[in-house]
Order: C-alpha cells, then sequence, then structure tokens
C-alpha cells in the first residue's frame, strides 16, 4: 500500500494536520502537501478512469505533467474540472472527486469498453459513424455526447476576481530550479530589469530531490542563499506560483500566477494574467522524465521514477510497500538509493541495458539492491493495483525468468527537455542522438523585430542532465542574453561541482524489443486518451505518415497533458513503424499554453458592467427611468420600445407606431453616425465614395446616399446634407459610423493623399430627436422660433436656427413616411431639449418610440436597412437603388465591379415585398423553395425573407425579401418553408406597402 | 503580438493597437479595366513565406496608415513607411538586400 512514511517530508509540516474529502470520503494530510501526496498517504491510488476505455487510472507523476490523477475540485461557483491533484496544493476544507466515471470510481460500467478495446481501434470513430447517415443524428451522436468529455462544465458563475497585469522586463527567466536562480543571479548582477517566474511554490526544482549536497552546502541551503541573494537587487522581481503560460511575437509573454488556489480565501484575485514584453527570455524549464512502454505499464501503482522520489523527499510518502523500478537510463538509480534510505524495499532494479548503468548503479549494488541487466518487464499483474510482475530479457520475451511481488513500479524511460515556450515562436529543435531526447537547435532560436534570437534555454531545458553542466550552461546562457539586452557583462564563472559520470541511457521505445501484437496492445503511450502502440502501428499502416496526422487519428497527446508524457514515445513507434529516423518524423507542433490557464483569467477583469463600455445618448437615462426596454446596437444602448405595466413588447410597439402614424411620436436617433466632410476637394472625394453624385448638391439640401466597396457591395447607407461651399455632413448607420469613418481616412491617406479633405466624427457631439407624425409640424411651431412650414424647409431640406432656446439644425428628413424632423442640438443640450418637446408635445400625445417601431415603419415603406436587406453580397441594384446610382460620374467606388457579368446577371435575386396569404407571419430568413434538388439532396431555393413584421397599419403580417427576378414576378405567389417543415404560401408585392405616393410625408 | 513603430507618431506601437490592412502597394483598377486587372487588384494576393510589405493602421493611436516590410516566417521588422508611396523606399531595400539574398517579392528583388 502506498502510505506516509515515519521520517522525511522536506515540503510538509507534521504539526499542522489538514482535513480534505475525495468522492464524499475524509481523508487527512499535512499543510504543505499536494492533493496527490495526500491521497497516495492515504493509499488512495486509483484516482480516475481513462477517457476511452474506462480503465482505472493512478498518480504518475509529481507535477504539471500528470495525465491521469485529473479531479473535479472545489463546488457551487468554485467548482472547476480537470484539476491536478499533482500541482492542487492542499488546503483545510478542499473537496474534490474523480471523473469519468459511472456510477463510482471503484465499479464503471464504461470499462466494458475495454473489453471491446479490439474493436474500437484507433480512426473507430471516422470509420464507424459514417454510415447510415440517419444514425449520426439520432443515435451516434447523443451517445458520444453522453460518453465523452471528462470533468462536468460548472452549473454556477465564478464569483472570484480575475486580473490581467502588463509589466515589462529586460530578462525574463522561466523556472526557479538551479539553473533559473543561477542564470537570475547572473543576470540580477548585470543590472537589467529581470523577473524570475517558478509555476510551483517551492524554488529549486529538482535539485533538492536529486542531490543531497551542492558545493559545500546542502542543496536545501544552497537553494534559499540564491534565492536571498535575488532578494537584495531591487532590479529583480520574484514571483512563484506563476507559469510561464506562452511565448509570443516580439517578446510578448504571458504569464500565469495563481494567488489563491492554495488558500480557501476569496481575498483579492484569484488569478493574475501577466501580460509581458521581455526583450530576452531565458527557459530554464527543466526536463520531464518519460514512461518506459512495456505490457500493463497504465496499471495503478506505476509512477515515473523521479515521482516516486518526490513523494518520498518532499512529503514522506512512499508509492508502495515493495517498489521495483524498471529504467534505461542511470538516474533512476536515485530512486532505489532514496528509497533504500527510506528503509522501503526495492526488490530489483530491471535495467535495460545490457551493459548497465554507471556510478548510481554501483551505489545502489553498494546498497544490496538487486539489479538485473538486460531485462524487461514482460508482464503486470494486478487490476486496480500492480500485484506482481514477470521479467523476461529485454530482447528475448518468449520465456518469462521469474516472477517478482511488488505494489509498485518506479518507471523512468530517460528525460524529455521541457522544450514547450522555446518553440512557442518558432525555435527549432535538434534529435540528441546519444541522450535520445530532442534539445533546443541554439542555432535556430525564435527571433524578434530585430532578427536577433530572443528566447535562450539554459540546464536541462538545454538538454543538459547533470549537476555541473546545468549550472555551467545557466551561466554561459544567460552570459549571452545580458549582452543580447545590452547589461553589464560580469565574466565571473561558477565555482566547479560535483563531477557526475553517467552511462549513456539506451533508447527503448518499446519493452521487450520483440514484444508480439498481443503485447504490444497492452502498451499505453498516452494513458489519458488511452492510445497504445498498437494504435500508432495501425495509424502509420493506414497512411497517416505525419506526426501530425497521426496524432489525430489516434488522439495521442490531444489530451489536456498535451502529450508531455506520450509524445516522444509516441513518435519514436511511428518512426520505427515508417522505417524512418526519428528526427525525420518530427514532434508535433508545440503550442501555448504550457498547461491549461483558467479562461477567467484570459477575459481577465472584463466581465459584467467592465466587459466593454457602454455608450450612451445625452437622453439615456430618460429611456431607462421610463421603463424603456434597451437593446444593444454595436456599442450604444438603444430603447427598444417602452412598454408599460402589464404590456407586451409586441403591443408597445404597436402602441408606438399607431400614436406616431396619427399624431407624434420622437425618436432618440442620436447613434446615426455623424461625419463631417470638409475641404477643397470633399465634393470629389464624395462623388467617388457615394454611388450617387454630391458635389452636386445644393447648399441646404439633403440627398439619401449609398456606399458600396471597391468589390462593389453596398456597405452603408444615409443622409447627406452640404453646409457650405467645402463642407458636407454625411450620416452612417449607427453601427457603421466607426467603420465609415475608418473606410474615408483609409482611401484619403492610402489612395488620394493629396487631395485636400478632412473628415471629422462628430457622432457624439450631437443629440438628435426624430419629431415624427402628422403634429410633428405643430410641436415644432409650439417650441417656436424657427420657420419650418412647407415652404420654408421642404422635404429633404435642412436649416440651422434657434429653435426655442436651443441651437438647432433642422433635417426634413423620413424614415417613417410620416411628415418627419430630425433635429440636432449639441449633445449637453440633448436632454433639456427632449424634455421640452414630451412637455410640449403632451396636447398632441406625444409618444417616444423605439427601434423597433422605427423597424416596422421603414419596412411599411419599403425602406431597406443595411444589415437586414444587405448582408455583403447584395448591391444597390438588386434592391431596385438604381435610381441613386449616377450614371453621369465615371468612377465611384463598386462602379467597375458591378459591371462584372454576375453582377448584371438578370436573374439576381432582388428585392420585394410579400405578403402572406393568411396574413401571418413570415419567419425571418425563412427561404423560398423553387422545384428541383441541389446535388446535395437539398432542395432548390429561389428567394429569401431579409425584413418580416406584423404592421399593425395594416393590421397583417408584411415582409421584404429577394427573389429570382422577383420584381417582374409581382402577384405570383411562391412558397416559404419553415424550420418545421411547413409550407407558408405568400405572394409578391411591391416591398411599399403603404403611402406609396409619399403624401403623408410631404405636406 | 508584433510591435511595429509607427513613422508619424513615431511610437513603437503593440499589435493591440493597430490595425492589418492587407498587402502593400496594390494599383487600383476602376472603370475601363479588363477582368483580369479587376480580378488581380482585388482579390490576387502574394503569401510570400518570407519578406512581404504590408499595410497598418495605427488605429488606436494616431489614426495613420503606414506600411511595414517584415519577414512573415522570423517576425523580423526591416522597416516602416509612409503609406504615400507607391513602392518601399530604397533604404529598406538595401537593408532586405544585406538580410535577406535572393530575396523575391512580386517584381522587386
Amino acid at each position: 500500500m502506498s502510505k506516509r512514511l515515519g521520517k522525511g517530508g522536506l515540503l510538509i509540516n507534521r504539526n499542522k494536520p489538514i482535513k480534505f474529502e475525495f468522492n464524499g470520503r475524509k481523508f487527512s494530510g499535512f499543510e504543505g502537501d499536494t492533493l496527490a501526496s495526500a491521497l497516495l498517504s492515504n493509499n488512495q491510488v486509483l484516482v480516475g478512469r481513462s477517457f476511452k476505455y474506462h480503465r482505472p487510472r493512478g498518480i504518475v507523476s509529481s507535477g504539471s505533467e500528470e495525465p491521469n490523477a485529473l479531479v473535479n475540485l472545489g463546488e457551487n461557483d468554485k467548482f472547476e474540472p480537470n484539476q491536478r491533484a499533482t500541482t492542487t496544493e492542499l488546503f483545510d476544507g478542499l473537496k474534490a472527486s474523480s471523473q469519468n466515471h459511472w456510477p463510482s470510481l471503484n465499479f464503471d460500467i464504461g470499462v466494458i469498453n475495454n473489453y471491446l478495446a479490439r474493436f474500437l481501434p484507433a480512426g473507430f470513430y471516422y470509420k464507424m459513424f459514417i454510415h447510415p447517415r440517419p444514425f449520426w443524428k439520432y443515435i451516434y451522436e447523443p451517445f458520444i455526447r453522453h460518453s465523452a468529455g471528462l470533468g462536468r462544465a460548472p452549473s454556477q458563475k465564478d464569483n472570484s476576481k480575475y486580473e490581467h497585469f502588463y509589466a515589462f522586463y529586460d530578462v525574463v527567466i522561466i523556472g526557479g530550479g538551479i539553473s533559473g536562480l543561477n542564470a537570475a543571479v547572473t543576470a540580477a548582477e548585470s543590472g537589467l530589469k529581470i523577473l524570475i517566474m517558478e509555476q510551483t511554490s517551492t524554488w529549486g526544482g529538482r535539485s533538492i530531490v536529486d542531490f543531497p549536497n551542492i558545493y559545500d552546502e546542502t542543496s536545501l541551503e544552497y537553494v534559499s542563499r540564491l534565492l536571498s541573494e535575488l532578494k537584495k537587487f531591487e532590479n529583480v522581481t520574484i514571483r512563484s506560483r506563476m507559469m510561464g503560460a506562452g511565448v509570443y511575437d516580439h517578446g510578448y509573454l504571458l504569464g500565469y500566477e495563481r494567488l489563491n488556489d492554495h488558500l480557501n480565501t476569496d481575498d483579492g484575485p484569484r488569478h493574475r494574467l501577466w501580460r509581458i514584453r521581455a526583450k530576452q527570455i531565458i527557459t530554464a524549464t527543466g526536463a520531464i522524465e518519460r514512461p518506459l512502454s512495456f505490457p500493463g505499464n497504465d496499471i495503478p501503482g506505476i509512477m515515473l521514477a523521479s515521482a516516486v522520489r518526490d513523494y518520498a523527499v518532499n512529503f514522506g510518502v512512499s508509492s508502495g510497500d515493495k517498489i521495483a523500478i524498471y529504467t534505461n537510463n542511470d538516474d533512476a538509480y536515485r530512486t532505489a538509493i532514496t528509497l533504500s534510505g527510506f528503509g522501503i524495499e526495492v526488490p530489483v532494479i530491471i535495467d535495460a541495458r545490457v551493459s548497465g548503468g554507471g556510478e548510481l548503479a554501483e551505489s545502489a549494488r553498494a546498497l544490496g539492491i538487486r539489479v538485473e541487466n538486460g531485462k524487461a518487464i514482460s508482464k503486470v499483474f494486478g487490476k486496480k493495483r500492480v500485484e506482481a510482475i514477470n521479467i523476461c530479457d529485454h530482447k528475448n520475451s518468449t520465456k518469462d525468468r521469474e516472477k517478482i511481488k511488488c505494489d509498485s513500479i518506479a518507471m523512468s524511460g530517460g528525460w524529455s527537455p521541457v522544450v514547450h515556450l522555446y518553440s512557442h515562436c518558432g525555435g527549432k529543435l535538434k534529435w540528441d542522438e546519444k541522450l535520445a531526447l530532442f534539445r533546443p537547435d541554439g542555432y535556430a532560436k525564435p527571433t524578434s523585430f530585430d532578427g536577433q534570437p530572443f528566447v535562450t534555454a539554459v540546464g536541462s531545458a538545454n538538454g543538459l542532465l547533470l549537476m555541473h553542466d546545468v549550472i555551467q550552461d545557466a551561466w554561459e546562457g544567460c552570459l549571452k542574453v545580458i549582452q543580447a539586452a545590452r547589461g553589464k557583462v560580469k565574466k565571473k564563472s561558477p565555482k566547479e561541482t560535483l563531477h557526475e559520470r553517467a552511462n549513456a541511457p539506451e533508447a527503448i521505445w518499446i519493452a521487450p524489443q520483440d514484444a508480439d501484437i498481443k503485447k504490444r496492445s497492452k502498451i499505453w503511450l498516452d494513458f489519458q486518451n488511452d492510445v497504445k502502440v498498437n494504435d500508432i502501428e495501425l495509424a502509420a499502416r493506414e497512411g497517416f505518415e505525419s506526426v501530425e496526422h497521426a496524432k489525430r487519428y489516434t488522439t495521442l497527446g490531444m489530451a489536456t497533458d498535451q502529450g508531455k508524457l506520450s509524445n516522444i514515445n509516441g513518435l519514436a513507434i511511428l518512426s520505427s513503424s515508417l522505417g524512418k529516423e526519428i528526427p525525420k518524423v518530427g514532434t508535433t507542433t508545440f503550442r501555448p499554453p504550457y498547461t491549461p490557464i483558467s479562461l477567467a483569467s484570459i477575459g481577465g477583469s472584463a466581465r459584467d458592467d467592465l466587459f466593454q463600455p457602454i455608450r450612451k445618448t445625452p437622453m439615456h437615462y430618460w429611456h431607462e427611468k421610463n421603463g424603456a426596454y434597451m437593446e444593444p446596437v454595436g456599442q450604444w444602448r438603444r430603447p427598444f420600445c417602452y412598454p408599460k405595466e402589464g404590456e407586451t413588447h409586441a403591443k408597445a410597439v404597436e402602441r408606438e407606431i399607431n400614436q406616431t402614424r396619427s399624431s407624434l411620436g420622437l425618436l432618440d436617433a442620436s447613434t446615426l453616425g455623424k461625419l463631417l466632410v470638409t475641404g477643397p476637394d470633399a465634393g470629389k472625394f464624395l462623388d467617388m465614395l457615394y454611388t450617387n453624385l454630391m458635389s452636386t448638391l445644393k447648399i441646404g439640401k439633403c440627398r439619401y446616399g449609398l456606399m458600396c466597396s471597391e468589390n462593389g457591395f453596398l456597405i452603408d447607407d444615409g443622409v447627406v446634407a452640404r453646409i457650405d461651399e467645402q463642407t458636407w455632413l454625411c450620416h452612417t448607420t449607427t453601427g457603421g459610423a466607426e467603420n465609415i469613418h475608418g473606410h474615408m481616412e483609409e482611401w484619403l491617406q492610402t489612395e488620394w493623399w493629396d487631395w485636400k479633405v478632412y473628415v471629422s466624427n462628430v457622432t457624439e457631439q450631437y443629440a438628435q430627436v426624430g419629431v415624427v407624425g402628422p403634429n410633428a409640424r405643430n410641436l415644432l411651431e409650439k417650441i417656436g422660433g424657427l420657420n419650418v412650414s412647407k415652404d420654408e424647409l421642404d422635404f429633404m431640406e435642412w436649416k440651422d436656427g434657434k429653435l426655442g432656446k436651443y441651437d438647432a439644425r433642422v433635417f426634413r428628413i423620413s424614415f417613417s413616411g410620416e411628415l418627419s424632423f430630425e433635429v440636432a442640438v449639441p449633445a449637453s443640450q440633448g436632454m433639456a431639449f427632449w424634455n421640452d418637446l414630451v412637455e410640449a408635445g403632451e396636447e398632441f400625445g406625444v409618444m417616444p418610440y423605439g427601434t423597433e417601431a422605427l423597424h416596422v415603419m421603414r419596412a411599411e415603406k419599403g425602406f431597406i436597412m443595411i444589415g437586414d436587406e444587405t448582408d455583403g453580397t447584395v448591391i444597390p441594384q438588386d434592391l431596385n437603388l438604381n435610381w441613386a446610382i449616377s450614371k453621369k460620374k465615371d468612377d465611384f467606388l463598386g462602379k467597375r465591379a458591378q459591371e462584372r457579368s454576375f453582377m448584371v446577371n438578370p436573374n439576381r435575386w432582388k428585392l420585394v415585398g410579400l405578403e402572406t396569404l393568411d396574413g401571418s407571419v413570415l419567419p425571418d430568413g425563412a427561404y423560398a423553395i423553387a422545384d428541383g434538388f441541389n446535388s446535395n439532396a437539398q432542395k432548390l431555393t429561389q428567394g429569401r425573407v431579409t425584413s418580416s413584421y406584423f404592421s399593425p397599419t395594416l393590421k397583417r403580417g408584411i415582409a421584404m425579401g429577394l427573389v429570382i427576378n422577383g420584381p417582374s414576378r409581382e402577384g405570383e405567389i411562391i412558397e416559404f418553408s419553415k424550420i418545421d417543415g411547413t409550407i407558408i404560401p405568400a405572394k409578391i408585392t411591391n416591398p411599399v406597402f403603404y403611402d406609396p405616393n409619399g403624401e403623408k410625408q410631404n405636406v | 503580438m508584433l510591435i511595429l513603430k509607427c513613422p508619424y507618431c513615431g511610437i513603437e506601437a503593440d499589435e493591440t493597437e493597430l490595425s492589418p490592412g492587407g498587402e502593400a502597394h496594390l494599383k487600383r483598377y476602376g472603370p475601363g479595366s479588363s477582368d483580369e486587372e479587376l480580378e488581380g487588384y482585388l482579390f490576387s494576393r502574394e503569401n510570400p513565406k518570407g519578406v512581404h510589405f504590408e499595410r497598418w493602421r495605427h488605429v488606436y493611436g494616431c489614426g495613420k496608415w503606414f506600411h511595414a516590410a517584415r519577414c512573415t516566417a522570423t517576425l523580423e521588422v526591416f522597416g516602416t513607411y509612409s503609406a504615400q508611396t507607391f513602392e518601399p523606399p530604397k533604404e529598406i531595400i538595401k537593408i532586405i538586400k544585406v538580410k535577406r539574398p535572393g530575396w523575391k517579392w512580386r517584381d522587386l528583388s
């Protein structure tokens, strides 16, 4: 059994017991434990189930590479799935539960997949779920959705705080092991601004466990001395519990700081995302041990050799009573020596190398530990826990030599440098044949804006595994970095330290070497996703030869650990299946983040009210106070309608329309884009931008204009007013103001930069009110001061003046078909002006109306709306707006594109009105079906609904739509299909449903 | 997250301040042009792994458009320059010639 030892545990405080829950059972651990070490100390080795076969899974590692020990952590608003027990620090009251099992961790029905494994090979889903077609929707998809996914999604809103932090450094060092700390001390002396971060809560990395002494100090003393030296420097920032998550272009770096995950508190932010710009980055990220690939290597109790000694030294926890060791390198002997020091039985060290190990192996032998060279594990006994192993010759597995009892196996397949951060931004790797690992290619580092390298890997992350090499490399690498960041270089080389010698590891990708298919189908590569050696071999046979294809076909390395343990072993199997060399096959792409980071940290404080700035018109608060139901329009909030108590939105819209059409309505039109275009060449410029002629517009007049992209498609519309000889005021759609301003700037700056034109966006300088309805003129006359009679201010004219006490510009334009004035006053006067209109309008029953009433009224008049009738594929000609396209102009944006053959094709979908035969409202976006089917056996279409409303004026549903050859088919009845498959017939009509001769607006 | 120096306001602008505008030095073809010319102007774009000339706008800064010459493979920036030009300035071409011998982009080399 795994248990707490009587001694040891550098990180735990045995005087501070901590209570926690796992799967509803109460457990106890110590301060300083991780959830994984605390579970192990309670003999809870089984912690989860694998993804595909639901096989029992135990803790494998002691760090962020953990593929198995994923738990649901916390509850309610603190709930989070897929948290690694190995990196979760224990706190009082922690609650965790295991994942991916049903009904219980101990007894899981899904394990039946395990017995079907030979029918569920790689690519099974792709092959199986294609036919018959309808099965996908009704059987396969619901089944897969039920069984897919690891953790549960949280059911409550996360109320913790998250924040972003922007920082700038000369040198950032990622990793707080001895190479990171040594690099930091060297860098600190240069006077540069330095940040060093460590993902765990403790410093020193592997050195504390792996080396009792460094120089003449204990490794603990050595590390804390380096740290206290660092703290003396004012130019150094030191952060623990902060992971380097990703390295991006030009020295951009994300740091992920977990501030109170280890505390049971809500004080301060939970996670902080550091958005860093670094001139130089040093990755001192160490290395990750690789598992060995032998039959039954996924059974709980089998762990990485380094993890086994981590748990013993750091937490005083043993992973078993009898721990066998299986290795292909010298490093794992440390585990045997360590365990022996704790008095834990090591029944055997199995070394795959015939020649065996070096100095460390000698030490292990001297301790009386049995060492078997040139051997392999051919079978592991046990289901939810290792019980015993069979060993055989590594190169001849036909005969089992011996059965050895053990309840845990410490395995080591060698080490892989953590090259992720080095690789994120284009750093290249090279294969080190001798050490059997991919290491950073020092001549192909990621480069920055100046073409110079900006990421340097040092220490184990650079492929150096022995103490002296690591310290020397950290120093040398750092000197180059300091020079690159233009700091002062002090040449003070590190002291000589102990020189270890190690025998070379032997690259063992499959053990025993001659394992037959039965054995190979029990050798796990990816423990979480259940990818086995035979799956990779199958992928290779089926032609998935690229490592990226094999990955996606088998899901190797696609688990939450992103292949930290499995990738190198997997691609080695792939390369041997293909008969290629490992460097020829290469690695899959390393992508950020290094380990998953919380989505909330990416959002930072941008949530709720701070999600985005809200734009408010001067009358915004009046609308809110008067019961408006607001809708987002871009970043604005506009009243959709003003429902009275107990009134539905539909009824409110109806009331607003009826009152406007019969007497008087008010619309807050302040959000309308207002661009002032000024200069000697302004007319010429607008003639290029609009399809109409704007240069000929007379001062005091207004003209409705259309703007197209250079590709010919309609992008915006609005009324243009000629203010003076050199000034035009262009109204744009609410959502289009900023884009159209940008569009104008682009053409002025990049094409016609010699034209003398200025554009200013004055949208927010004015409050604009639509005064609409038969009593509109009466209201303005009552306010007084400005002659707004038909003779003085005719349709499509504007004038400036004092309206009451306000500095007003009155446009006589109409988007509703009624007699209508749009009055602009300075934004600061908007609220007072609106109040006066409401007060003075009382005798006419004045009623504010919202955007929905606006939409319905414009549809009743057949006016188009950008974004409804247009979708980026519609040209003005489709909307029968040929009258607004100048034939006199040689050129305007989009003119040439509109001459293309398919743009002048008479069979384009064109704007029509649509009336259902029964008066009902057509569903917005519904398609008109035509006879026949396309090649996908879908019905052919001949048109679609672009706007559809209930018209209170006509008391029936009205719609606008685009129909093939529409205008020439007036009176024809076509059929629209609803989502439920039923059909609604509708008659093609003229799109102007109301007052076609404009008698109401022209009074 | 690129950093480009805005040639107008002189700021080393972070990519979040900038808005990309696609390929630089396109010649506009309007009425009277052939279908091929129009197609080339609207749709045909270089897609180099290496030296490229692009349009950027310092949209959350001074608002000016400018040009950038950079390497799409290594992210090296050879220089930024005014938007009001038909071709890259000679100094920048000189830099690229030194750093990327044998480079080619459209009819430049």
